[in-house]
């Protein structure tokens, strides 16, 4: 492992070189080299969106296995509610909380709770805050790393305030510790993710403070057993439970964090391009007016993350639904809340440092000799961006040229043309007319 | 020879194109970036030059924007073909605006511009002839 640690990572032996990753990749962070798909580690922000796009399972997130956790004494895992919206709409919260002690954790721990938690301290912070608008929602891992890399001048808009998985694992294990005797490494905290990019929170967090949890593992790794777990057990005898309640059942879909908000004017962006045309808006100061915006990576928000089973928008509809039953009663008291918020309960310490892609040169007139020879090699390219010489498009393999990461000659369409030239002459080739036709 | 230009570009700006509006400046941006410019650096370069693009799509009929670098800075320089400005000191004072109400509702207009332009840059010249047209000068120290 270099300089970063990534949510995904390349299976060498599984990749077939068929180029659906190369396409999917949001940063053109990944080449093809000699038929093996390659991830350029300072371009990745950890969407994982290769991932999702690999039909052969070459490409697989570095979440952890229920194996790893067996020399802790006690597992907790940390449900948020985006799981719940995985199953039917009939299947309470609770009945699948107690699915997931069934399948091997010795308790489960409802994150939706701290969700509305968070969203009364971000109320707290955002009454009190007297600087530059509009402020980030800082929850999505791969829109921090996005901020770190292309809009360092924005990080100070990220709100210090912590994750509620970060907030519910220290309040579990602090109460497991008092409840069970046990030492702080004895209990094991598990986050069950809808994505890769939160193992990065996890094991690298942005801030340098650590992680109160200790894995993740990842939805699509247990769905089947939970589904298994589920069909055992009567859906009915938890209705007499207390619910699963509040705010921050919504949390997951696109406009959660922004509906269990009292600011008057916030906004909520899913999916990385309409972050970035936002970002680059209030990079020029133009959206000043607008108090806090909520930025997922994925369109449908974290009901749309590559560890989900099933469709996005069922499962949106799916919590939609648990929000429109369990979602109006606060589990919160607010003026505890304000309390805490104000012992610095919720903060984050630490800075967030700038981690910008790598420039064409450390020196800038050597990066603009270099780019003006990236710009002379792509007049001379077929422009269609096929993708054949393994980069995503022939602007980026222009840079590879000038970068020395790629060969001139590895442009099918150019050498093709050059093996016409080189028939129509006399001397030249007489047969392979197949060639011609590229 | 250490002012000779490293770099030069020239966009084209279109006065009411609004579905264009800021792309010029994005692409300076996507430029400097490239190039490893500081990343606050880029920031102000970057709003200046979106300042006084959308000057120019707002009031006047076309123009055009040219970044030079070279070792010492980067220059953005603007020259329009539009109306003008009368009273220059009067136009660089925050909240002074000639906006008409429809540009003020598309949320621009605000008297912001040239001064935020001022705020941003190292150091920054503006020539204006009426009834011909305007010229910026916006210069950042590397």
């Amino acid at each position: 492992m270099g300089e970063y640690f990534h949510s995904v990572r390349v299976v060498p032996e599984r990749c077939i070189g068929r180029m659906a990753c190369l396409k999917a990749c949001p940063t053109e962070a990944i080449r093809v080299r000699h038929g093996k798909a390659e991830i350029l580690e300072d371009r990745c922000i950890d969407c994982g969106e290769c991932a999702r796009a690999c039909r052969q399972n070459a490409i697989v997130p570095q979440t952890s296995s229920f194996t790893e956790f067996s020399e802790f004494k006690y597992t907790v895992a940390l449900v948020s509610p985006v799981l719940y919206g995985q199953f039917r709409k009939d299947v309470l919260p609770n009945t699948i909380l107690a699915a997931v002690r069934r399948i091997g954790f010795d308790d489960a721990c409802d994150v939706a709770c701290a969700s509305e938690a968070v969203s009364a301290a971000i109320d707290e912070h955002l009454a009190g805050y007297r600087g530059p608008l509009p402020l980030l929602s800082p929850f999505c891992p791969t829109i921090v790393r996005l901020i770190q890399a292309r809009y360092p001048s924005l990080i100070d808009l990220l709100i210090p305030i912590d994750s509620p998985m970060e907030i519910a694992a220290r309040e579990v294990r602090n109460r497991k510790m008092k409840e069970l005797g046990l030492r702080r490494d004895e209990i094991g905290v598990i986050y069950l993710t809808p994505c890769p990019a939160k193992m990065v929170g996890i094991k690298y967090p942005p801030r340098k403070a650590a992680s109160h949890i200790d894995g993740a593992i990842a939805i699509s790794d247990i769905y089947r057993s939970l589904l298994s777990a589920l069909g055992e057990m009567n859906n009915s005898a938890y209705e007499m439970e207390e619910p699963v309640t509040g705010m921050g059942l919504g949390w997951p879909v696109l406009g959660g964090q922004v509906s269990s908000l009292r600011a008057e004017s916030s906004l909520a962006v899913g999916g990385l391009g309409d972050v970035e045309r936002i970002l680059d808006e209030i990079e020029r100061g133009r959206l000043g007016d607008i108090q806090f915006v909520e930025c997922h990576a994925c369109a449908q928000g974290c009901c749309g993350g590559s560890l989900m089973v099933g469709d996005p928008y069922v499962i949106r509809g799916t919590i939609l639904s648990l929000v429109a039953r369990f979602g109006k009663a606060p589990c919160q008291d607010r003026g505890k809340i304000r309390e805490l918020y104000q012992r610095r309960y919720f903060s984050l310490p630490g800075q967030i440092s700038s981690r910008p892609f790598a420039p064409l040169d450390k020196d800038i007139g050597k990066a603009i000799e270099k780019r003006k020879r990236v710009q002379e090699i792509h007049e001379g390219l077929p422009q269609i961006n096929c993708g054949a010489c393994g980069a995503p498009t022939c602007l980026s393999f222009a840079e590879d040229v000038v970068l020395g990461r790629a060969q001139f000659e590895d442009c099918v369409v150019l050498t093709a043309r050059q093996v016409r030239r080189t028939a129509d002459t006399p001397s030249g080739l007489a047969s392979e007319p197949q060639v011609l036709a590229l | 020879m250490p002012n000779e230009p490293l770099f030069c570009q020239r966009f084209e700006i279109h006065g009411r194109d609004f579905v264009d509006a800021g792309k010029a400046s994005i692409t300076i941006k996507g430029i400097l970036r490239e190039i490893g410019i500081h990343p606050a650096l880029i920031r102000r370069a970057a709003i200046a030059s979106y300042e006084a693009e959308m000057n120019v799509v707002l009031y006047a009929s076309k123009g055009t924007m040219e970044l030079r670098i070279t070792p010492k800075d980067i220059l953005v320089s603007v020259e329009d073909e539009g109306p003008g400005i009368p009273d220059i000191e009067l136009a660089m004072q925050e909240g002074y605006s000639t906006a008409s109400d429809e540009i003020r509702e598309m949320g621009f207009g605000a008297g912001m511009g040239l001064s935020n332009i001022k705020k941003n840059a190292d150091a920054f010249d503006i020539h204006s002839v009426v009834g011909k047209g305007t010229t910026l000068d916006i210069r950042f120290r590397l």
